[in-house]
């Protein structure tokens, strides 16, 4: 009755009213919570869906971790901390684990810098601004399979790379590039700063749209030089697209596979074994899948750890 | 203070020298595509060109299947991403309960968890079902990952919709899903364009899912495809190269002809 009575009256001094808040507090509480509490089975398709395909063989594998789970067996036996043991005195998911923070890390600042670069240079008075942005943003879309074949292309020893090197007078600089234990994880990183440096630079770009250009007129009029304005002015205002960027590029650092498993396969040796990579050679290949579910719920561990963090702290500094 | 000075110029250049190293991976790509057979030198000129390894390729990878079942699992999943993370979106957005607080907290979640944790138990229950190897399976894997991402793009979205639309529809008479389906889905339409353009993109781009769940069977995605191909020809590059135009070309063309709102789904989409 109460939605009845408040529909009567006009619609703008209705929205005068609810902008007031006269009625707000009355309309909460009475008509609408009726109309959406007799909606809530709208959820349960998607949740349906959702606990099988997530929910639930999430926590079965937490659980299978702490067994002797093989995939086959029903009957299962507990077996505590013992697959966490194994995977301490594992040397290859020792690397794993080095090499997954160390890709997780590389990427999320050079992928940054570059696409924060690139994202000032498009958002300036340049003619051919929009055509750059669909050119440098077309990697994204593409199928991560594709890229990484090209790539292994490029790095193979009279791929392009070298051929290139060899051109310009840098033949000295030739390599084996993804056969070199030492070099082949950086080609890795590259490969992903390159295919993803555009993703970063439209969020940023979604940014510094948002600022008004009489803010940074304004800072420059007071004399502050470009760098400085960047740092005081357009910094501050684009914090949360920086959260975005450095939340998405850190935790797709941490769960890659595609590209390491074309490009490398973990080689050479174990060089360029990540976590991801691991669990699945040790479950498809070795068929050891409660050690193999046990990799996979540290994983889980290191992403919530970090994005937890990383939310905190670039929260407080969006607020500072 | 906005004028086009000699500094602008000099960024022009820069930036698309940029944009030009950004581009040649694939001019690589495409031109050594067109080369004949054992023509693989000078990878950075144009020399005679021929498309005889784009139909050998497209024949030995099994290319037309390929795209078709992509097509398919693509389709189908988006579609019931859509449908079901709009229904579920509406009372997560409408309702201040407190079920409705913490359902949403339990959509989030999913954000956060890797999939690698769920993806062995799942691969059993899969083979247990006889759903390996079936596209169908590979459907109910999207529609049910795609979820949270989807229903927290929908419920943000619907938070900052007016409600008087779908009031009025209920104090006209209609049932909530009739008001749903004739007034709150068509208003969804913008939000309703990005969560079809990034969840397509992702499930024709991936990789592990398909490569695990179709693996032993004669059906494969894109991705699958390229890599099985791939595994057999590696020495054979312009063959290789041919089957990766072919295998991109597909999601670019819809690149090109879509890029406003492609670029504008990425970069809004992901904004908490």
């Amino acid at each position: 009755m109460r939605a009845l009575a408040d529909l009567s009256i006009d619609a703008p001094e209705r929205q005068a009213i609810r902008s007031g808040g006269v009625l707000r507090a009355l309309r909460v509480r009475t008509a609408l919570p009726a109309a959406a509490a007799s909606t809530w089975w709208f959820v349960l398709p998607a949740l349906a869906l959702y606990a099988f395909i997530v929910l639930v063989p999430t926590v079965r594998g937490s659980y299978y971790s702490f067994t002797n789970w093989d995939g086959l067996n029903p009957v299962l036996h507990f077996v505590g901390w013992d697959n966490f043991t194994a995977i301490v005195h594992d040397e290859a998911a020792r690397g794993a684990i080095k090499h997954t923070v160390l890709i997780a890390v590389a990427i999320t600042i050079i992928q940054n810098a570059i696409g924060l670069l690139l994202a000032l240079g498009v958002h300036s008075q340049i003619k051919s601004k929009y055509v750059l942005r669909v050119a440098l943003f077309a990697p994204a879309v593409m199928t991560p399979v594709v890229i990484a074949y090209l790539w292994q292309y490029l790095y193979t020893p009279d791929g392009a790379i070298n051929r290139g090197l060899g051109a310009v007078g840098l033949g000295s600089l030739e390599q084996g590039w993804l056969g070199d234990p030492s070099l082949a994880l950086w080609c890795i990183v590259a490969v992903i700063v390159w295919q993803f440096a555009g993703y970063s630079m439209v969020i940023f770009l979604a940014g510094l749209q948002g600022i008004p250009p009489e803010i940074t007129d304004a800072a420059a009029v007071d004399g502050a030089g470009a760098f400085r304005r960047f740092w005081y002015v357009t910094r501050p205002m684009i914090a949360p697209a920086i959260t975005v960027n450095l939340m998405l590029s850190i935790i797709g650092g941490l769960k890659l596979f595609d590209q390491v498993w074309v490009l490398t396969g973990g080689g050479p040796g174990y060089a360029t074994e990540t976590l991801s990579t691991l669990i699945y050679r040790d479950a498809f290949q070795f068929g050891e899948f409660a050690y193999s579910t046990a990799l996979a719920l540290l994983l889980t561990v290191f992403v919530a750890v970090v994005s937890g963090a990383q939310y905190r702290l670039l929260r407080r500094q969006e607020y500072a | 203070m906005n004028r086009y000075t000699w500094r602008t110029f000099g960024l022009e250049l820069v930036m698309i020298a940029t944009a030009v190293v950004f581009v040649f991976p694939l001019y690589v790509l495409v031109n050594l595509s067109l080369r004949p057979q054992g023509q693989l030198v000078d990878p950075l000129g144009v020399h005679s060109l021929t498309l005889a390894n784009y139909s050998d390729a497209w024949h030995q990878a099994g290319l037309g299947r390929a795209i078709f079942n992509s097509v398919v699992v693509t389709v189908a999943s988006v579609a019931i991403v859509v449908v079901v993370s709009s229904l579920a979106a509406y009372p997560l957005a409408r309702s201040t309960a407190r079920w409705s607080r913490w359902m949403f907290a339990t959509f989030m979640l999913g954000l956060l968890l890797p999939f690698q944790l769920a993806l062995l138990p799942l691969y059993t229950t899969m083979r247990d079902l006889h759903l390996l190897g079936s596209l169908w399976g590979l459907v109910l894997f999207y529609s049910g990952l795609q979820v949270p991402f989807s229903v927290f793009l929908y419920t943000a979205f619907l938070r900052a919709l007016p409600r008087d639309y779908e009031e009025a529809a209920l104090l006209d008479g209609c049932s909530p899903l009739q008001s749903f389906r004739r007034i709150v889905f068509p208003l969804l339409r913008p939000i309703t364009g990005t969560v079809v353009i990034l969840n397509a993109i992702f499930v024709w781009n991936d990789f592990l899912t398909p490569l695990l769940y179709l693996s032993g069977s004669d059906r494969q995605t894109i991705p699958v495809a390229i890599f099985t191909f791939v595994g057999q020809y590696t020495s054979n590059w312009q063959l290789v190269f041919a089957a990766l135009v072919m295998g991109v070309a597909p999601i670019l063309l819809v690149y090109f002809a879509m890029q406003k709102q492609i670029i504008r789904g990425f970069a809004g989409g992901l904004k908490g």
